[in-house]
């Protein structure tokens, strides 16, 4: 087992290397910096000027040294200035975590705890109408895109309360926390719970075929008990990696969301400095990003182990 | 390993007849979700096609006498801030969604077929290698990816085929090279190669042949989600560039602001969306029920 934790470590080292060396060449083979936009929309250029402005920025040095200054900068916890506002990269980021993690949490609050009973529900009545309809909704889920159902829960805002939900850093009452964090969650959660229904049924269905299920059904053992104890008990692995992945994967629905609702966590940031050309945002929030994906999928193994004692990593 | 006899398949389901154009009806009558599906993507698919003989509007032409006017019987669907029918660049915008969806998946099709049969049928370190740059592509949402190639590319068609494609190459290559790695211990390569076959025609001539229906039920599941991915991109404005009527452009940022003023801008758009979504969505699944019986549910 410990062998296995060190290899997998020693794996996820290299994605990371990999990852940031292919983010930070692929950023810079855009046509056209920061500088250039800069100069751009002042009308005039200076030669002198922008070669100063590129050697103050440091993007004059060549590529390979700039890479190595990132990556020196990040194991020292030195995340570089922001083009944009030029304060350092850290505290633009750091306060924007924790708004766009509480997104998140909601949203597989929500995809859990309607994906989960939903999916359970689907596969004991496998083949009869609900069956039919909860496929054919968690279908329509995986179809809607998550920024237009935003756009359809503000109209709904609109329609109920004359106004539109503007986002509120610190939420006061109940309401308030709702309309900031519950509503944009939901638009994401949509998609997310059609995904664990989808998983949860499909699961439920192979472990509902097995021996174990008939024997207990033989020896008399209720409905709830078959299909809640036997059964779900030994479908939800699948189910919690699909969550754990979602739960890095997330990030692509709130992108959108966070730009509907106008939330300012990481997502929406990472549109408006790629926007910008910002690169040493772009790069430090994708790996972020990489970072958070990468270790959701080795907590994900590692729980696998914990739930399912069949399962054992050996050397 | 999938090796498909349809007619076997339909025979075990209970058809009495696998003849002709009967084994389509009864298909047809056992997966109603995947009929209506093959329904709406042939629409779909028809609508781009005959898009300048379906509405009399051209998509493009502004005309801002006639801005943000409500749907009636001369805007069906209304007209936006420029004054340019709705229903004209909805019509249209299916060509940018399908060219967009079929360019991706095909472009991410073949380089994961390709780099998932190198991969499983070399072993080795060229295995090695691509399993890590998988392992790379895939730590990364679809989304991010595909943001980040855009912006690297610059907005246009070609890039943006290019920026939701790459994506797709390792979920294709894993599901490939799985395949030809089960392919390859079975008793038809062992035999070809014992008649003097090279390496090469093997993994074309017989392995390749053998992953189809995996790479069938794939390809059809992923349109959808490249469809949205074009439409997020797009709706974040760094899809397909203006003028274009691209869907998710039509729902781009400035849609927050018509949610009050101007709804139809926002409901025809993305009812667009959803149904081309939906409708490869319901026959990917029935495709993969029919292909792929492991999976079924």
């Amino acid at each position: 087992m410990f062998g296995y934790i060190v290899r997998r470590l020693g794996l996820m080292l290299v994605t990371l290397f990999g990852i940031s060396v292919v983010i930070f060449f692929l950023l810079r083979i855009v046509p056209g910096n920061i500088v250039d936009i800069l100069f751009d929309a002042a009308g005039f250029v200076d030669p002198a000027d922008k070669a100063n402005l590129e050697r103050e920025l440091g993007i004059d040095q060549p590529l390979v040294f700039q890479y190595l200054h990132w990556i020196n900068g990040l194991l020292h916890g030195d995340l570089g200035y922001s083009y944009v506002s030029e304060k350092p990269a850290l505290q633009e980021i750091l306060p924007r975590i924790p708004i766009t993690a509480r997104l998140a949490a909601f949203a597989l609050l929500f995809s859990a705890s309607i994906g989960i009973p939903l999916g359970v529900l689907s596969a004991v009545k496998q083949g009869s109408k609900l069956d039919y309809a909860l496929r054919v909704v968690s279908l329509s889920g995986l179809s809607l895109p998550s920024f237009w159902l935003g756009l359809l829960i503000l109209m709904a805002g609109v329609a109920m309360f004359g106004s539109i939900p503007i986002f509120n850093p610190n939420p006061q009452t109940l309401g308030e926390m709702f309309s900031t964090y519950c509503l944009p969650s939901l638009a994401v959660a949509f998609r997310s719970s059609a995904l664990t229904m989808r998983i949860t049924r499909s699961s439920m269905l192979e472990v509902l075929r097995q021996d174990y299920i008939r024997t207990a059904r033989a020896k008399g053992a209720s409905e709830s008990s078959v299909n809640f104890h036997h059964a779900l008990k030994n479908a939800i692995l699948p189910v919690i990696t699909v969550i754990g992945i979602e739960a890095a994967f997330l990030i692509g629905g709130l992108i959108v969301t966070e730009t509907v609702f106008n939330v300012p966590g990481i997502a929406r940031f990472l549109v408006e400095a790629i926007r910008w050309r910002d690169y040493p945002i772009v790069q430090n929030l994708v790996m972020l990003i990489a970072v958070v994906v990468v270790s959701a999928n080795f907590i994900v193994d590692m729980l696998y182990a914990v739930f399912d004692p069949r399962i054992r990593y050996t050397d | 390993m999938v090796t498909i006899n349809f007619d076997n398949e339909l025979r075990r389901a209970g058809a009495t007849s696998t003849h002709g154009w009967r084994r389509y009806t009864f298909l047809a009558r056992r997966h109603v979700l995947g009929t209506v599906g093959l329904v709406i993507m042939t629409a779909f698919v028809l609508t781009a096609l005959f898009a300048d003989l379906i509405c009399r509007y051209d998509p493009l032409t502004v005309d801002s006498a006639h801005a943000l006017l409500r749907p009636s019987a001369q805007h069906w669907m209304g007209t936006d801030s420029f004054g340019r029918d709705v229903w004209a660049r909805i019509v249209h915008g299916a060509r940018i969604s399908l060219a967009v969806g079929i360019g991706s998946t095909a472009l991410g099709g073949i380089i994961g077929v390709i780099v998932g049969l190198t991969s499983g049928y070399l072993s080795g370190w060229v295995d090695l290698v691509f399993q890590r740059v998988t392992d790379i592509l895939q730590a990364l949402p679809l989304l991010v990816l595909a943001l980040v190639m855009t912006a690297a590319l610059g907005p246009s068609l070609p890039n943006v085929i290019i920026a939701i494609a790459i994506p797709l190459v390792p979920v294709v290559s894993r599901v490939i090279r799985a395949n030809t790695l089960a392919l390859r211990e079975q008793p038809f390569v062992e035999a070809a190669k014992s008649i003097g076959m090279s390496e090469t025609r093997i993994a074309l001539r017989h392995v390749l042949p053998n992953t189809l229906a995996p790479l069938i039920v794939l390809a059809t599941a992923q349109l959808g989600s490249t469809i949205l991915t074009e439409a997020s991109l797009s709706f974040l404005g760094l899809g397909i560039p203006e003028p274009y009527p691209s869907w998710g452009r039509m729902l781009s940022e400035s849609a927050a602001e018509y949610v009050r003023t101007a709804p139809w801008l926002v409901i025809f758009p993305g009812i667009a969306i959803s149904l081309a979504v939906f409708g490869t969505n319901l026959f990917g699944d029935a495709l993969r029920d029919i292909l792929d019986p492991r999976q079924r549910g």
